[in-house]
This record gives structure tokens, sequence and C-alpha cells, in this order.
């Protein structure tokens, strides 16, 4: 093969795909049984987006709850010896197993005969008219400006969608003194009341929560419950805001009035997306789960897919939370030690125990959450025909439906009649909607299934992967004789 | 976008198409663009439509532009001295 794909390898016991929550958690505990860990994640810090670590060099950002676990799970990974590469970018994963990643420098490759998927979750937006104008951003992404950079990404800023993410970006730019216009919850307050008992059932969460709403009212910031973002208005940027009330299923009330919020930023998100591009890619037995957060591993209760060697732990394979993905890091660590031989059956069951039972512990919670955040199908339904789903191709609702009218029936065939995923974020940004769309024909969204995933994971320069290669390393056989 | 934190790190200056810009070391070009209020960064390549960051972590590509003549995700990509960012993404 010349020099083509070079990259430095490196051998380990085990390799684990993510250094959030669940992934450090997880080589922690498989690093702890005496195993050779790699942690590799695409940041330059453990903590995942949740627990992410402030830029060095800034000072006076808020010491939240999230700092704290944050620093504790980085003071950890630097004691212990776990082999921690943060910078690395993972594009391919094949074999039994192989991850090859791009980092700053040169491709490189890691192989182990256990691999832990702990790659997390990603941003559903559920498409409005104007959703691609500059100034519109994830919720998700507010947080990475609000915890990392000490940043309110706006003078005026409108935080609308669904979820706990709201309270949270709220709550965060009040604390950074910024001005928060209005939060735009598309749940009614019945639907919080109804969760409450169960969000009680973890009452450092629940009391988080309440510390969160209490400064938005203490702001008098305006909270509008039942209502949606209807289009986002501006010349080449956001400028207006439209939000209307919404039915509990999270239609639009038909006849109803519609405002209009003057703002420079709305932080907007529906939820969050499992990100389970490693265990598709390698072809493990998936399922559809609406509350987990779309097609997740079929897992057992220690993380286990049904793949030999394989593995899978936090909201990447299903929407739990960070409260819930430590526990699932340390069991999926535990397995892997127990399925390499370095721990016995027993030791693991009892070092497993007291995760198991955080784990069961904090499932309530865990649940009533991923329901607030879950896709609300008929929201999907009251997208316009004229809205942009797919961002990267400039796809409309009018186009898909027009391509399912014409006979696309899957999903695959759906992309391959609109260009709906083959874009550059490779259907990250709208699969899940667009999934949804097409069951609205076919009735039923599981059977559906996903996207084929193939590598490279994320698009990768082509001159990053060849590295010095020259046409000059090419073999070129002998001639065979005439 | 506006920081709201103290701020110790050094200034440096990035060139964005041909305007030199002040920027902090470790912030991302995307940051760095919102901090100068440059929202928009690219037209979308299907309906030229205005673009600009919008998941912040390496996630949706509408932050895809050219960074030292490469096309690279201006979220994922730390500023430095004299570096060279134009506000054009693929063609």
């Amino acid at each position: 093969m010349g020099k083509v794909n070079k990259g430095a390898g490196a051998i380990a016991d085990v390799i684990v795909a993510g250094a959030g929550p669940a992934g450090t958690n997880a080589a922690l505990a498989a690093a702890a049984s005496g195993l050779d860990v790699v942690l590799l994640d695409e940041q330059d810090a453990a903590g995942g987006q949740v627990w992410r670590k402030p830029l060095d060099g800034l000072n006076g950002l808020p010491e939240t709850a999230e700092l704290k676990a944050g620093n504790a799970l980085r003071e950890r990974l630097i004691a212990s010896n776990v082999r921690f590469l943060p910078g690395r970018r993972i594009w391919s994963v094949s074999g039994q197993y192989r991850v090859d990643v791009i980092g700053a420098d040169n491709p490189e490759f890691f192989e182990a005969p256990h691999l832990i998927a702990a790659t997390g979750a990603h941003e559903r937006v559920v498409p409005f008219e104007g959703w691609t104008l500059p100034g519109v951003i994830g919720l998700a992404g507010a947080t990475t400006l609000i915890k990392s950079g000490g940043i309110v990404p706006g003078n005026r800023i409108v935080v609308a969608g669904s979820g706990p993410l709201l309270t949270a970006v709220a709550a965060g730019i009040l604390k950074l003194g910024g001005t928060v216009a209005a939060v735009v919850d598309i749940a009614p307050l019945g639907a919080w009341l109804k969760a409450l008992p169960a969000l009680a059932s973890v009452p450092s969460l629940l009391a988080q929560g309440a510390v969160w709403t209490l400064a938005i009212g203490r702001a008098r910031v305006p909270v509008y419950r039942g209502h949606a973002v209807v289009r986002a208005l501006g010349n080449g940027r956001l400028e207006q805001v439209v939000i209307g009330p919404v039915d509990a299923a999270g239609a639009p009330v038909a006849g109803s009035d519609a405002f209009t919020i003057d703002a420079d930023c709305l932080c907007v998100g529906n939820g969050l997306v499992a990100g389970s591009d490693i265990t598709r890619c390698l072809r493990a037995g998936h399922t559809y789960d609406r509350l987990r957060g779309g097609v997740v591993p079929v897992l057992d209760d220690a993380g286990r897919t049904s793949r030999a060697g394989l593995y899978a732990c936090g909201d990447g394979y299903g929407i739990r939370g960070a409260a819930m993905a430590e526990s699932a890091g340390v069991l999926a660590g535990l397995a892997a030690a127990c399925d390499a031989g370095a721990i016995s059956a027993e030791e693991m069951q009892r070092r497993a125990a007291p995760h198991r039972a955080t784990f069961a512990a904090r499932r309530r919670f865990s649940d009533a959450m991923a329901g607030m955040m879950a896709l609300r199908p008929e929201q999907v339904r009251a997208i316009a025909p004229e809205t942009v789903v797919c961002r990267c191709e400039d796809i409309t609702r009018g186009a898909i439906d027009a391509a399912i009218a014409a006979g696309a029936k899957d999903l695959n065939q759906l992309k391959h009649f609109t260009r709906c995923g083959m874009g550059p974020c490779q259907a990250r940004m709208c699969g899940d909607v667009v999934a949804e769309l097409l069951a609205i024909g076919t009735g039923d969204r599981a059977a559906l299934g996903a996207l084929t995933m193939r590598p490279p994971l994320r698009p990768v320069p082509l001159e990053a992967l060849l590295g010095d290669f020259s046409y000059s390393d090419i073999p070129i056989p002998e001639p065979a004789p005439l | 976008m506006r920081r709201r934190c103290e701020d110790d790190r050094e200034s440096i200056t990035i060139m964005v198409d041909g305007r030199p810009l002040v920027a902090r070391a470790g912030d991302s070009v995307a940051v760095a663009l919102g901090l100068n209020d440059i929202l928009k960064m690219r037209s979308s390549p299907a309906a030229g439509a205005p673009r600009g960051a919008f998941c912040f972590m390496g996630v949706c590509q509408e932050c895809a532009i050219y960074i030292d003549g490469a096309l690279r995700q201006a979220c994922l990509t730390r500023v430095a001295e004299g570096m060279v960012v134009e506000l054009r993404g693929v063609p």
C-alpha cells in the first residue's frame, strides 16, 4: 500500500471513543482493572459537551455543578494510566477493531479487541422558516459558548424549543449578565407538572432546575409555555422571531395569533438525537426508540452490543443524560475488563453493583427528561412545504414529500431521490426529522430503520489521509510477457 | 456575541477576507468571528442562502470555510497569529 494511510498505529486492550462522562468513566474502569486503554476525543479536553472545560486563560466563570463535575472527572483521568488522546477525529471503524483518526498532524490508527463507543448525542431542531439564518444557533451549541467561552451568543436572545436545555441556557445567559428576550417552551406547564414527581426522584437535579427557573423568573423574562417558533426573520441575519401557540401534541393552533419578538440571536433545539454512528457502522443490532432519541443499539445490562467486543454507553446510545452516563460508562468498562479476562465475572458483578443501583435509581428522572425532549411527530407534520429541512443541500419539505409521492419507501431510497443525507453533515441535522416525514406515509417509524452508515464517519480532507504520499510510492508490477 | 468574563489571553490578529481582525489566542475561528459580529460565514451551495455557525460542536458543517487555504470547520479550528480566513465554503 506504499505510504497511503501510513499513519502511526498503536495497539491497546481497549479503545474508548468519546471522553464525556460515559466514555471517561468507561476508560477509568477498564484501566483500573489493569487494561491498557486508549481514550479518544475530538475536543481538546475530557468532559464531553455537558461537562465541557472552560478555555484556559478565562477567569470569573460561574462555578456551576457541571464545571465541578467536569473538573473532578478530568482530575481522575490525569491521575489514571489511561492513554488520553484529545484532538482526534474518528473517521473510520472497522474489523475487530480498528479505529482510524485524524489528529492535528498525521493520520493515526488504533487496534484493540475491545471497543467502547461513547460518542454522545447531537442536537435535533425541527425545522421552521428561517432556521438557516445566521444568528439562529442550536441550544446545545449555546451551552458550549456559555460553558467553555463565557460568551452570551447575542444582545437580545430568544431561547426556544423543548426540554431541560431551555432553562439551562436561559439561566446560563442571565448568569453571565446577558439579556434573554423570551423563553419559548413547546411543552405546556401541565406537562412539566406531570413530570414533577419523576423529576423529584433525583432531588439534586430537580433543585438545579428550580434554581435555573427561579433565576429566569427573577429576571422577569417572559416565558411562553405551549408555544413554538413559527418563523425567523431577517435580512442576511436574524432580526425577529415569530412565535405562536401549539396544542398539547406540539402542533400549531390554527387561527391563533402569532406574535413577533425582536432578537439578534435565537437558541433553539428540540431534544437530542443519539449519535450511534460507530455501532451502526459496525452493523451491531439496533432498534428504534423514540424516548431514547432515535436508532440505538440493542445492549445488555452492561452495555454489550450484539457484536463481541463492542460496547456502547452514554447519550450516543440512548438519551439518558449525564446522571446515568457515568454509571453506564463504568458498567461498560467493567464488562470489557471482564470479557478481556482482566477481572472475574464475580469481581465484575461486585464492582458493578453500586453503579447498577445508581443507574436504576436515576432511571425515572432520566425517562421523564427524555420524554420532554423526545420528538413530537405533530410538530414535524406542521413543517411548511417551503421550509428547508436539509440544510446542507437546501432541500425543502415539499421536495421530500414529492420524492415520497414518487415512490421513495425507505430512508436510503429517499436519500437517493433527494440528496437528503448526502451533504457534509451526513444527515446528522435532518435525518431524524426526514425519517419522521417518511413515516407519516408508511405509518411505522421503527420499520424504516436508519440510513446505512459507512466510513468516512465525518468529512476528512483527502490530503490529511494521504500524508506525504507521492505517485512514486505506487508499486508498479512488472508487465506480463506478451 | 459577547464575552462576559475576564480574559487574560493575548490578543492576536487574523486576516478575514483581507481585513485584519483582533482575536484572542485559544478561541475558535467561529467564536472569533462572532465576537467581531461576523455571523454570516458563507452562502449555501444550492440556494446561495446566508449561513453561519449553528451547532458549535463539529456536527452540522455549516461553518466549514477556507482557513489557511483549506476547508476547515471554524468551530473546531483555533485562531493563530496571521491566520488567513476566507468567508466562503464549498462553491
